[in-house]
């Protein structure tokens, strides 16, 4: 089963219940490898929520989720290997160091050369001064490259980033952006669910726009470009930061 | 799963939060049931493998309260869900480590206990241990479980206990009844069934536990 | 099926009648139609509410397991619902248990609290049933509360037949002051034993019957729910 055949991502009719409430309605895409989407939207859109069913972190209360083909992903541990996922909590232990971190999470990936892997994210995103220190002394913005070098440890085919890009300075940000670009390069597919439509231009040639949990718009990047819907996305971004 | 399980060792190594736990309460425990017993009574024997298992019973309740400490910070449980790892693992290398952390609380408290409660100390004493060494497998195993239901539950301090302390029971009778007979330096005979019983209680403990673990952990 | 709680359908209506005529047959035989125990005298009467209350509340708690190991492996919350109906209505049969059972000891054996197998059991069930009460209420996402409440009860479902084995095997090393057994004492006379079977039926029946309502009820609050949050979206 060659890869390039396979669909990335297939969503059909996905959904999820908050409580009560759906957080995401009847969302259905497909995405296919090599693909860069991004997922805009206002806060409470549904984003996370978004990616969090694709990182097989949530089950769907509705629908289904096809990661690669299998349509029971969340069964599949091996599956996960192939997934690497940002989110808004770094999923790293506080009180251990940054590479105890990376090292605990190459392991538990099986990565070959784990040592050498870390090395090289650490040395990518300008970690390596803080390899030795606790992640609880980290500030957000080494806290977040940390995160991103988890999550690439293992070689993802599949990256979803969950704003990745908050608390960071000029400088991490290109970093990140250009080791998001290079792992594009290499074939993997990139999900970048955020608020900030500048990055999301920059890298992502489709955009997914979700309103109150359902797709609103699902196309290529230049459309929104033209006219009155970059304003919408502009407006909805900026009236959170002012408001 | 080792390296879940170095992981946890290192942690605790680190920041210390159960084993501190378990050895305190237990501790405390056993002297407060010193004080509650006139040393004087001659019955005060006989009681004393009880206070030696509420001191364990207490100490493990309290003490599997921390185990999943680190795994709420930054949402690490969802880093561990994320790797290609089978929930049950995750389950077993919390489960073991608790264990370990368990039986080394254990000898200490067996420990004091010999010294607080003035047992002989001869060979007829491996009943006691081997129960202690059952009991500690079940109490980890059920723990951990509900350590991780009350984790993400209001009330946290009391809800474990209430969980746990009525389900445990049998382990509890039966290390009570095995110590009192090896104290008595009566032979084991009939007992013996007890400590069968606890290890098909511990086996039973650690496979339904291990399937379940999943349904506790995920959304 | 619309839920609904007014109940009119036919197997419902059966149930609800089934369980007041039982129960009235079971006060008449119980008060009226049995003949006083001659060793243990009026207070004997108690053992034909005691005994059946002790299988409904057994009952309840296996209905409770079954309805939970369904709810995780399908994830029906209906399932979940049912659960939750027998564990309240297990929580209050259990409760009587625990509460008739002292008031039969005291005047027959001089005390309280005796200590056997069966009630000891029973007192350890109570509390299991409280800590399945408690997590569902206590847990901060209603849907989580749901699992971990099913888990808890499938695990003391499997728990609680061990329980009961050790606890007797405790008692038999350690006797009280009393080695009768409860409910084995002179059911020789044969309107006992119909008195006791009529009873066991009715409070069966009305525990099926609460139980429906109870569930049926839940039902539609869950279904008005979901119908408001509906509502607020458009």
């Amino acid at each position: 089963m060659g890869k390039a055949s396979e669909i990335a991502i297939e969503t059909v009719n996905l959904g999820k219940r908050l409580g009560v409430a759906w957080a995401l309605q009847q969302v259905t895409m497909r995405v296919r490898p090599g693909e860069r989407v991004a997922v805009l939207g206002p806060n409470g859109a549904g984003k996370s929520t978004l990616l969090r069913l694709l990182a097989t972190l949530w089950k769907p209360s509705s629908g289904e989720v096809r990661l690669f083909g299998c349509s029971e992903p969340h069964a599949i541990p091996s599956l996960r290997r192939r997934l690497g996922y940002v989110g808004h909590n770094s999923l790293l232990y506080p009180q251990l160091t940054v590479a105890e971190n990376l090292t605990f999470y190459a392991q538990l990936y099986g990565v070959q050369r784990a040592q050498e892997r870390v090395d090289l994210l650490c040395d990518k995103l300008g970690l390596t001064g803080w390899r030795e220190r606790p992640v609880r002394s980290l500030s957000r913005g080494l806290e977040q490259r940390t995160s991103l070098a988890r999550a690439l440890l293992h070689a993802p085919d599949l990256l979803l980033l969950d704003e990745p890009f908050t608390g960071l300075d000029t400088d991490a940000s290109m970093r990140v952006t250009e080791l998001v670009e290079q792992v594009s390069r290499a074939g993997a597919t990139v999900l970048l669910a955020t608020h900030d439509f500048t990055y999301a231009e920059r890298l992502c040639e489709r955009v997914v726009c979700l309103r109150a949990g359902t797709v609103v718009y699902d196309g290529p990047m230049e459309l929104p470009l033209a006219g009155s819907y970059a304003a919408w996305v502009q407006n909805d971004g900026r009236r959170e930061a002012g408001a | 799963m080792w390296t879940l399980l170095k992981k946890d060792l290192l942690l605790e190594w680190r920041a210390r939060e159960m084993l501190p736990a378990l050895l305190l309460l237990g501790t405390l425990t056993l002297v407060v049931l010193s004080f509650a017993f006139d040393p004087m009574l001659p019955w005060r024997r006989e009681a004393a493998p009880g206070a030696f298992w509420v001191a364990l019973l207490f100490a493990a309740v309290y003490g599997f309260g921390r185990s999943f400490v680190a795994e709420q910070q930054n949402e690490v449980l969802q880093g561990l869900l994320l790797a290609p790892l089978d929930r049950g693992t995750i389950y077993l290398a919390k489960a073991t480590s608790t264990l370990v952390y368990l039986l080394a609380a254990d000898s200490v408290l067996m420990a004091l206990f010999v010294v607080f409660f003035d047992v002989p100390v001869h060979q007829g004493l491996w009943p006691w241990v081997a129960a202690t060494l059952l009991a500690s497998v079940g109490l980890a195993a059920l723990g951990t479980l509900f350590a991780a239901i009350s984790m993400r539950t209001r009330a946290r301090e009391v809800m474990l206990p209430l969980l746990l302390l009525p389900l445990v029971v049998p382990l509890f009778l039966g290390g009570v009844e095995v110590t009192e007979r090896c104290m008595a330096g009566r032979p084991l005979g009939a007992a013996s069934a007890w400590l069968h019983l606890m290890a098909g209680f511990d086996v039973a403990a650690v496979v339904v536990a291990w399937l379940l673990f999943e349904y506790v952990v995920e959304d | 099926m619309e839920p609904t709680n007014r109940m009119h359908q036919p197997w419902e209506r059966a149930l609800a009648f089934g369980a007041a005529v039982s129960m009235v047959a079971a006060l008449w035989a119980i008060f009226v139609y049995v003949p006083t125990d001659r060793v243990q005298g009026i207070v004997q009467r108690i053992f034909y509410f005691h005994v059946p209350l002790a299988l409904v509340t057994f009952l309840a708690f296996g209905i409770t397991a079954v309805a939970s190991a369904l709810y995780l492996w399908r994830g029906h919350s209906r399932w979940d619902r049912v659960a939750y109906a027998s564990a309240e209505l297990g929580v209050v049969y259990c409760t009587l248990v625990l509460v008739t059972g002292p008031i039969w000891a005291k005047p027959i054996w001089g005390t309280w609290w005796t200590w056997d197998a069966r009630l000891t059991t029973t007192l350890i069930l109570w509390l299991i049933y409280i800590a399945y009460l408690m997590l569902r209420n206590l847990t901060t996402d209603p849907q989580q509360g749901a699992r971990y409440a099913a888990v808890l009860g499938i695990i003391g479902a499997l728990d609680i037949p061990v329980i009961n084995r050790s606890v007797y095997w405790w008692r038999t090393i350690h006797p009280a002051v009393l080695i009768t057994r409860e409910g084995g004492t002179g059911l020789s006379d044969p309107r006992m034993q119909l008195t006791l079977a009529v009873s066991a039926v009715a409070m069966l029946l009305l525990f099926l019957w609460l139980l429906r309502a109870r569930v049926a009820q839940a039902d539609l609050h869950a279904r008005i729910e979901e119908l408001e949050k509906a509502l607020l979206k458009a």
